[in-house]
């Protein structure tokens, strides 16, 4: 392996120790906790949205959050390995058929809702 | 004035803070970097170190080439240029230039090779705006324009910026800061973009317009040569120079 993969798969070892990054993948609803700085102190800050896409690989992952927010549609990119995300839950794994949901960008109210995903795998791994 | 760095330019990341933010680096790796010879005020009229980086094979070295190098005792180099030092910035023959050598935080000036563009026009080589899309301009869409006067001054001004060769020039960029060094494996986490392509050779020297940190060390950090044949185990040699 190059160096620089070397060590970029040492930096994402390195800040990713103390969390766990769940799998997640486009059409899944999320909440991120991410860190806001607040003059001296930091407090956690929920966002909770629909994931509409990963993009890059490794170091270099971004995973994009979309929610409304006020009627208005925001989206956020975070960076998979960042130090700033505290940590990512899984609400609900949608039910998509395509890596990147831009098609949400152009939808609002009932034409906007993902179908959640009837996953049966899970439970025959477990029995 | 410390001696710089032979490196090369291993390639650009990302580095993550503590506080959260991303920092984009270029890795310069430090391969053997090791003093070959010291030209001296006396015998030269200049003071500074002879350092060579990298390796040869054998049948690649001419005769006098190898007399040079065995008089130091070092491998043969790929590499080898000249560093102006201050007399007591000497570091002795055979040295191995470690990368805590530089300390994060200091500030460093390097110089590269630019990657070549073969000959590129003058958009390209000297940001030039061109000529206009439409209003009756044809063909010449990318040309320079005029390059002169008319009858007064009856020709065109030396150095005017026209087409022409560009890149492969002797680049140095000022300043870049210094993010994290990596003592065993050589390498140099500079902040930002260093010219040249991946795999070249960079000098890195202390930045000559900002103050050298008060921690940095003097002459330089280094690892002796081994006074045997045999290879020692590298933590016993490695020795902060003595402070001059």
């Amino acid at each position: 392996m190059n160096l620089i993969q070397t060590l970029e798969n040492e930096q994402v070892v390195k800040l990713s120790a103390n969390k766990t990054i769940p799998e997640f993948g486009p059409g899944d609803t999320l909440i991120v906790s991410v860190k806001v700085v607040e003059g001296e102190r930091t407090r956690v800050q929920a966002y909770e949205g629909v994931c509409i896409g990963r993009n890059g690989a490794g170091l270099n992952q971004n995973f994009t959050v979309r929610k409304i927010s006020y009627g208005e549609g925001v989206e956020r990119v975070f960076p998979l390995y960042s130090p700033m995300v505290d940590s990512i839950k899984v609400v609900r794994h949608g039910k998509v058929r395509r890596a990147k949901l831009y098609y949400l960008r152009g939808l609002r109210g009932k034409s906007a809702r993902i179908t959640e995903r009837q996953d049966n795998r899970e439970a025959v791994v477990a029995e | 004035m410390r001696s710089g760095v032979i490196a090369q330019k291993m390639g650009m990341m990302r580095v993550f803070t503590e506080t959260g933010e991303h920092v984009p680096v270029t890795v310069l790796k430090l391969s053997n970097c090791q003093v070959l010879s010291h030209r001296t005020k006396d015998a030269n009229g200049y003071v500074a170190l002879q350092l060579g980086s990298g390796t040869r094979r054998a049948r690649t070295i001419s005769k006098s080439e190898r007399g040079h190098f065995a008089v130091s005792k070092v491998e043969p180099k790929r590499e080898v240029q000249e560093f102006r030092v201050s007399e007591d910035a000497l570091i002795p023959v055979g040295a191995e230039i470690t990368a805590d050598h530089f300390i994060a935080g200091q500030f460093v000036d390097v110089t590269g090779t630019s990657i070549g563009k073969g000959f590129a026009g003058g958009l390209k080589r000297w940001n030039f705006g061109g000529l206009r899309a439409t209003h009756g301009v044809s063909v010449s869409h990318r040309s320079i324009g005029s390059t002169g006067g008319r009858q007064d001054p009856g020709k065109t001004f030396k150095n005017k910026k026209m087409p022409g060769h560009m890149g492969v020039d002797r680049i140095t960029t000022l300043n870049l800061k210094v993010v994290q060094t990596d003592v065993e494996r050589g390498l140099i986490f500079v902040e930002g973009a260093v010219p040249g392509a991946k795999g070249g050779w960079i000098r890195v020297r202390d930045a000559v317009k900002k103050a050298l940190p008060k921690d940095a060390p003097k002459p330089g950090k280094f690892r002796e040569a081994a006074s045997t044949d045999a290879p020692a185990a590298p933590a016993a040699e490695a020795q902060q120079g003595e402070g001059a």
